[in-house]
C-alpha cells in the first residue's frame, strides 16, 4: 500500500529474445511482402502509379504521426517532470527513436512529388496565379530542404532523449535526468513549429489553393490520439509477455486510456472548429475542400469519422472499468489507430485528381501493410537491444506506486 | 438544562501513514460510521477505508445530457418555431452552428452538476458540526490528522472504542458531544 510499503523494481527489464525475434520476423515479413506487392504498381500505368503514391502517403502519414506524438510524449514527460509516465517512457522513446526510419520511408514521397503535389510542376505557377503567389514557399527545392530540416531536427531530439535514457539504464546517473529536463523547453518549441509546417507541406499542400490555419493543430491532435493508442497497444504487448507486469501497472494503463480519451475530445474540438469556421464563413476558396469531401461518396466517410473517431470511442472509453481492463483498452486503442488512418485517408485521398468519387484500391492495403510492417519491425527490434523500461530512472518506483484511479 | 448526547470520539494521529493504518484497523474492527480528516488527500485511503466509487460522475453525466438537450431545444425551438428568421443565408437550424451552444451548455450543466452534486453528497453546506468544538481540530486543515468514530455506529462503546483508538496510536482521544 502506498505510503506504507514501498515497492521496488523487481521485473526483468529485458524482453525474452525469442519474443522479440518472433515479432520482428513476422512484422518484417508482412512489411516486405506489402512493399514488394505495392512496388509492382509502379509498372502498371500512370493511374495506378499515382494511386500508389497517394496510398503510400496515407500509410506514411500514419507511422509519421505515431513517432511525432511519441516524441512529444517524451519531451513533455521531461518538461513537466512527470512521475506517472516513467515506466512507459521507453515505449515512447522507441517510437520516437524511429525517426530516421521514418525519414527513409519519406523517400518515395519525394520521388512521387509530381504525382502527389501538382504545384511542383514547373508550369503550375505560370498558369495558376494562386500557386504563382505561393511559389516562393511551395517549390520543390525548398520543400525538400524543409523535409530534410524536419527529419534532422526530430531525429536529433528523439535520439538525444533516447540515448541519454538508455545510458541511464547502465550508469544509473541521475544527472542525466536533469540534463534531459534542461533541453525539454526548447525541444517543445521546435516540435510545435516544425509539426505545423510538416502538416502544411505534406498534407495541406495536396490542395494548394486551400488553406486552414488550424491544419497544424489538427496534425498535432491526430498525432497525440494515435500516439496514446500505440502506447496502449505496446504496453499491452509488453505486459502480455509477462516481462513487466509489476512495472507497467493497471494504473498506468488506465492513465494511457484517460489521455487517449482526452485527446480524442481535443481532436474532435479541433476538427470541428476547422469545419465549422469554413462552413459559417462560406467563402468558396475555403469551402472547396469540404465540398469535394462531402460529395461523390466521400460524405459517408465524413460520417464514419464523426461517429467512429469521436462519438463511439467517447462513450466506449468514458468508463474507468473499460480503461482498466486489458481487453477494453486494447479494443479502444486498436480502433483509434484504425480511425486515425481513416482520418488521414480522408484528407489525403480525395486530392487524387484521377478519382471520381470514393474508391478503394488494393494498394491502400498493401502500402499500409508494407509501411506499417517495416515500422513495427524496427520498433520491436529496439526491445532486443535495450531494456523495455527505463529501469534506473529515479522516478520509476513512484510511477509503479502511483494509481490515480 | 437538557442532557447533552454523545456524538462520538475523535483522536489525533501523527502523520498520514499512521492515519492510513488507523483507518484500516478501525474498519477491520467492524466500524461503519467513522471518518478521517486530513489537510490533503492521502493516496491509498480509499482502499484502506474500502470506499466504493463516487456517485458524482453519474450526476455529472445526467446534468451534462440535460444541458445538451436544452442546448438543442433552445436553438431549434427559438430558431424554427418561436422566431424563424433567416440570418446570413443559413438554415433556421443546423447542427453546425448549434454545436457551440450545445457544447457550452453541456459543460456548464456538467460543472454545476459536479460541484453541487458533490456538495449534496457531502451534506454541505453544514454550518454546525460537533467536531468544530473540539480544541485544535481546526488544524485538520493545516497540519494535523484526525479520525472520528460516531456514537451512532452499531459497534460503538465508549470504553472499548476509546481503548481501540488509543491502542492504534491515537493521541488526545476526546469525547465529542452533540
Amino acid at each position: 500500500m502506498a505510503g506504507l510499503h514501498h515497492k521496488s523494481f523487481t521485473d526483468e527489464p529485458r524482453l525474452a529474445p525469442a519474443v522479440v525475434k518472433k515479432a520482428f520476423v513476422t512484422a518484417l515479413a508482412v512489411g516486405g511482402v506489402g512493399l514488394v506487392a505495392s512496388a509492382a504498381a509502379l509498372a502498371m500505368g500512370d493511374e495506378v502509379r499515382r494511386r500508389f503514391f497517394f496510398s503510400y502517403l496515407a500509410a506514411f502519414a500514419l507511422v509519421l504521426t505515431i513517432s511525432l506524438g511519441a516524441l512529444f510524449f517524451t519531451i513533455i514527460h521531461h518538461l513537466t517532470r512527470a512521475t506517472w509516465s516513467a515506466g512507459l517512457r521507453r515505449i515512447a522513446e522507441n517510437f520516437a527513436g524511429l525517426m530516421p526510419v521514418v525519414a527513409v520511408l519519406f523517400v518515395p514521397v519525394v520521388l512521387g512529388i509530381h504525382e502527389l503535389y501538382h504545384w511542383s510542376h514547373e508550369a503550375a505557377p505560370l498558369h495558376d496565379p494562386i500557386i504563382g503567389h505561393k511559389a516562393s514557399y511551395l517549390n520543390t527545392g525548398f520543400f525538400i530542404g524543409r523535409a530534410v530540416f524536419f527529419f534532422v531536427l526530430w531525429s536529433a531530439i528523439a535520439l538525444f532523449f533516447r540515448r541519454n535514457s538508455v545510458k541511464q539504464d547502465e550508469t544509473g546517473d541521475t544527472s542525466l535526468t536533469f540534463k534531459m529536463r534542461k533541453l525539454a523547453p526548447v525541444s517543445t518549441l521546435a516540435f510545435a513549429l516544425s509539426v505545423s509546417f510538416a502538416g502544411f507541406d505534406w498534407m495541406m499542400s495536396l490542395d494548394p489553393h486551400w488553406f486552414s490555419t488550424m491544419f497544424g493543430v489538427w496534425t498535432f491532435a491526430g498525432s497525440m490520439v494515435v500516439c496514446m493508442a500505440s502506447l496502449g497497444l505496446a504496453a499491452l504487448w509488453l505486459t502480455k509477455n509477462g516481462a513487466l507486469t509489476h512495472t507497467i501497472t493497471t494504473g498506468n494503463l488506465h492513465d494511457i486510456g484517460k489521455l487517449m480519451f482526452g485527446f480524442i475530445v481535443f481532436w474532435a474540438y479541433i476538427s470541428f472548429c476547422q469545419y465549422f469556421l469554413i462552413w459559417y464563413a462560406n467563402i468558396p476558396e475555403e469551402t472547396a475542400f469540404y465540398l469535394h469531401r462531402l460529395e461523390h461518396g466521400w460524405g459517408s466517410m465524413f460520417k464514419l469519422i464523426v461517429v467512429g473517431h469521436f462519438a463511439l470511442p467517447f462513450w466506449f472509453l468514458m468508463s474507468r472499468h473499460v480503461k482498466r481492463k486489458r481487453i477494453g483498452l486494447g479494443l479502444g486503442a486498436g480502433w483509434m489507430v484504425l480511425m486515425h488512418y481513416v482520418d488521414l485517408y480522408y484528407v489525403i485521398m480525395p486530392s487524387n485528381p484521377d478519382l471520381h468519387g470514393m474508391t478503394f484500391h488494393w494498394l491502400d492495403l498493401t502500402t499500409l501493410l508494407g509501411v506499417g510492417g517495416i515500422y513495427v519491425a524496427f520498433f520491436v527490434r529496439q526491445f532486443g537491444r535495450d531494456a523495455a523500461v527505463a529501469h534506473r530512472d529515479p522516478q520509476l518506483v513512484a510511477s509503479m506506486e502511483y494509481d490515480n484511479a | 438544562m437538557a442532557e447533552r448526547r454523545n456524538w462520538g470520539l475523535v483522536a489525533e494521529f501523527e502523520n498520514p501513514a499512521r492515519l492510513l493504518e488507523a483507518a484500516q484497523q478501525v474498519r477491520e474492527a467492524g466500524y461503519q460510521k467513522y471518518e478521517v480528516y486530513s489537510p490533503f488527500p492521502i493516496h491509498g485511503m480509499d482502499n484502506a477505508m474500502q470506499l466504493s466509487g463516487s456517485k458524482v460522475p453519474w450526476i455529472t453525466l445526467c446534468a451534462g445530457l440535460t444541458g445538451l438537450s436544452i442546448g438543442v431545444l433552445l436553438q431549434w425551438w427559438s430558431g424554427t418555431d418561436a422566431y424563424p428568421l433567416v440570418i446570413g443565408g443559413k438554415p433556421l437550424f443546423a447542427w453546425e452552428f448549434g454545436m457551440p451552444v450545445m457544447f457550452e451548455l453541456t459543460i456548464l450543466f456538467s460543472a454545476f452538476g459536479t460541484v453541487f452534486g458533490m456538495f449534496g453528497l457531502n451534506g454541505l453546506p453544514r454550518p454546525y458540526h460537533p467536531l468544530n468544538k473540539v480544541k485544535g481540530f481546526k488544524k485538520a486543515t493545516d497540519d494535523a490528522f484526525f479520525l472520528s468514530i460516531e456514537a451512532a455506529d452499531a459497534h460503538f462503546d465508549l470504553d472499548a472504542s476509546r481503548a481501540l483508538l488509543e491502542k492504534i496510536g491515537g493521541k488526545h482521544v476526546t469525547l465529542v458531544e452533540e
